[in-house]
């Protein structure tokens, strides 16, 4: 009894915990700065949109959200492909080559991003492509190929070996295996990783920070960052911000967390 | 047949170049610039074989930021552990209540790091904060702080954050695991008289523990790896007193221009990870072999 009224006790605070910081960026940037300063925590004593009017006025915000949507989907889409086709040729190739492809891609999940900043920045520059966002998706999409892999082969590996075989005996060539059967059977898979890599990809900071700069450039998260040295301690503005780069993530969310929270399952259990 | 196998090199050859041109050998450069004094901006530098090792292991920084790390992950691992495991016990049930409420938990997880910095940053705020301002009326005045200015607590004013924003994603694979118990099981546990915690203890406990080594490995990593949060609220200050291993790298490459030294960093981080990675890759098959 005790330990059930406990546990309940713990899921309100919880409950309270999560909702109460995301309320409190909702009602701030409805505040003016003057409204904001009297009452820091209260209610909003008005909707004022005028936060919402000047981050759009001030900041090319359509720029960043084009930046990022650009970067994250171009990443996720070609991950998709190349991941996905390394899988399906890792279950297809013989268990020697499999094993070793397999391996390879292994190796890279013990390294991160963090480990690889340094040499990427210096290999990237050399190579010229800073400030390119075609080569920060190169990037992103070869730092992410091996937890991609790892999920999409153990995902393929599910798949019944005979209907492979049967299509394979009927004449059908590897491609033609690959995206009318392997891809369509393993489609809630796919959209799981997808989901999965969306997030990752969307809110890299680490990676758009070293690789590019200057306004035209900017992704989402590091946009933000940059507010901060714009309004400095102007929280109702900070928080505008806040609000206006999570409101559609929290929208996709909605309507498709099925395949965010399975996609995020498997995620972990990858490292 | 031959045939086939060419096709299926063919499949490889797209992500293997990129990873390997844009992964591969940048790690293993790496390892070389580990080994040479650079600064990242001039066009020579040269080989000094280990002392960038040597000077590491008497960085004071260095250490103090090994030390931070610890104490974060210890911190995250037990919060976000303990927490979630009790929240997924209460939503296990397949109500609409519990569904929703886990999709709730869910949602800092995919929040920016950088938007959760900054609405953790303000309700940290000594004055203007909702944290302070909640404990000053609720008459808790004495426990107000200065969460992110106090040498002793900013690491685990981190922590906390690093586990709202995480604990939603441990729910979930908790109750995966919990609903995976077979109910006759549990069934029978009661019907022999067993009490709540009795059954917990016994029965429910031991066969969710392959889903608590994921969440406890995972867990570690991910606070290792963390980076984000404590770049965008503190970089590393007061004082050294947040700064973790990825911020020691990414300040010692980028702010005071020692590639060579970062480098060594890296290549000590890389190595901690890689051990905890495989310890957790043994840890995760020896239960899944118990549990069949």
């Amino acid at each position: 009894m005790l330990l059930r009224l406990t546990g309940r006790i713990i899921l309100l605070l919880f409950t309270i915990a999560i909702i109460a910081p995301l309320l409190l960026v909702v009602f701030t940037s409805f505040k003016t700065t003057p409204q904001f300063f009297a009452d820091p925590i209260g209610l909003p004593p008005s909707l004022s949109f005028h936060n919402y009017a000047s981050i759009f006025e001030g900041q090319p915000m359509l720029r960043y959200f084009g930046n990022s949507i650009y970067v994250t989907a171009g990443t996720v889409l070609l991950e998709l492909l190349f991941a996905g086709m390394i899988a399906f040729a890792i279950i297809r190739s013989g268990k020697k080559t499999g094993a070793w492809m397999q391996a390879l891609f292994a190796a890279g999940l013990m390294v991160p991003a963090q480990v690889n900043m340094i040499p990427i920045y210096k290999f990237i520059k050399e190579l010229g492509w800073t400030n390119s966002l075609t080569g920060l998706m190169a990037v992103s999409i070869s730092t992410l190929l091996p937890l991609s892999v790892f999920m999409l082969a153990n995902f393929m590996r599910t798949l019944p070996k005979e209907i492979l075989e049967a299509g394979s005996i009927d004449g059908a060539g590897e491609w033609r295996l690959m995206t009318r059967i392997a891809f369509p059977l393993c489609a809630p898979y796919l959209a799981a990783t997808s989901a999965f890599l969306f997030v990752i990809v969307w809110n890299d900071l680490l990676f758009p920070m070293l690789l590019v700069s200057g306004k035209q450039h900017l992704t989402l998260p590091l946009a933000l960052l940059q507010f901060r040295g714009e309004y400095t301690t102007d929280y109702p503005m900070l928080l505008t911000g806040v609000a206006v780069v999570s409101l559609p993530l929290i929208v996709v969310f909605v309507f498709l967390q099925r395949y965010f929270i399975s996609g995020a399952m498997a995620g972990s259990l990858k490292g | 047949m031959k045939n086939r196998k060419w096709t299926l090199l063919l499949f490889f050859a797209p992500g293997t170049i990129l990873y390997l041109a844009l992964f591969v050998y940048p790690t293993l450069s790496g390892f070389y610039y580990s080994f040479t004094d650079w600064d990242g901006l001039s066009p020579s530098y040269s080989y000094v074989g280990l002392d960038n090792f040597k000077t590491l292991s008497e960085h004071i920084v260095f250490r103090k930021s090994l030390v931070n790390n610890l104490k974060f992950m210890l911190a995250v691992v037990i919060c976000q552990t303990v927490i979630s495991l009790i929240l997924a016990l209460m939503l296990q049930r397949k109500s609409k209540l519990s569904a929703a409420l886990r999709s709730l938990y869910f949602v800092p997880t995919i929040l920016s790091s950088v938007s959760v910095g900054f609405i953790w940053t303000f309700m940290y705020d000594p004055s203007l904060g909702l944290l302070n301002g909640t404990l000053d009326k609720i008459g808790l005045s004495g426990f107000t702080q200065n969460w992110l200015g106090n040498m002793q607590i900013a690491i685990f004013s981190l922590a906390a954050v690093q586990a709202w924003a995480h604990i939603g994603q441990m729910v979930i694979l908790f109750v995966a695991g919990l609903q995976g118990i077979p109910r006759e099981l549990l069934e029978a546990a009661k019907l022999d008289g067993g009490t709540r915690l009795q059954v917990f203890l016994r029965v429910t406990w031991p066969l969710l523990a392959p889903a608590a080594a994921v969440v406890v490995s995972y867990t570690t990593i991910q606070s290792f790896k963390a980076f984000d949060l404590v770049f965008t609220m503190t970089n590393g200050g007061p004082a050294y007193s947040t700064e973790i291993l990825s911020t020691f790298i990414y300040n010692t490459a980028f702010t005071n221009f020692k590639f060579g030294l970062a480098s060594a960093g890296s290549i000590f981080f890389l190595m901690l990870i890689a051990i905890i990675t495989w310890l957790q890759f043994r840890v995760i098959r020896t239960d899944r072999a118990s549990y069949s």
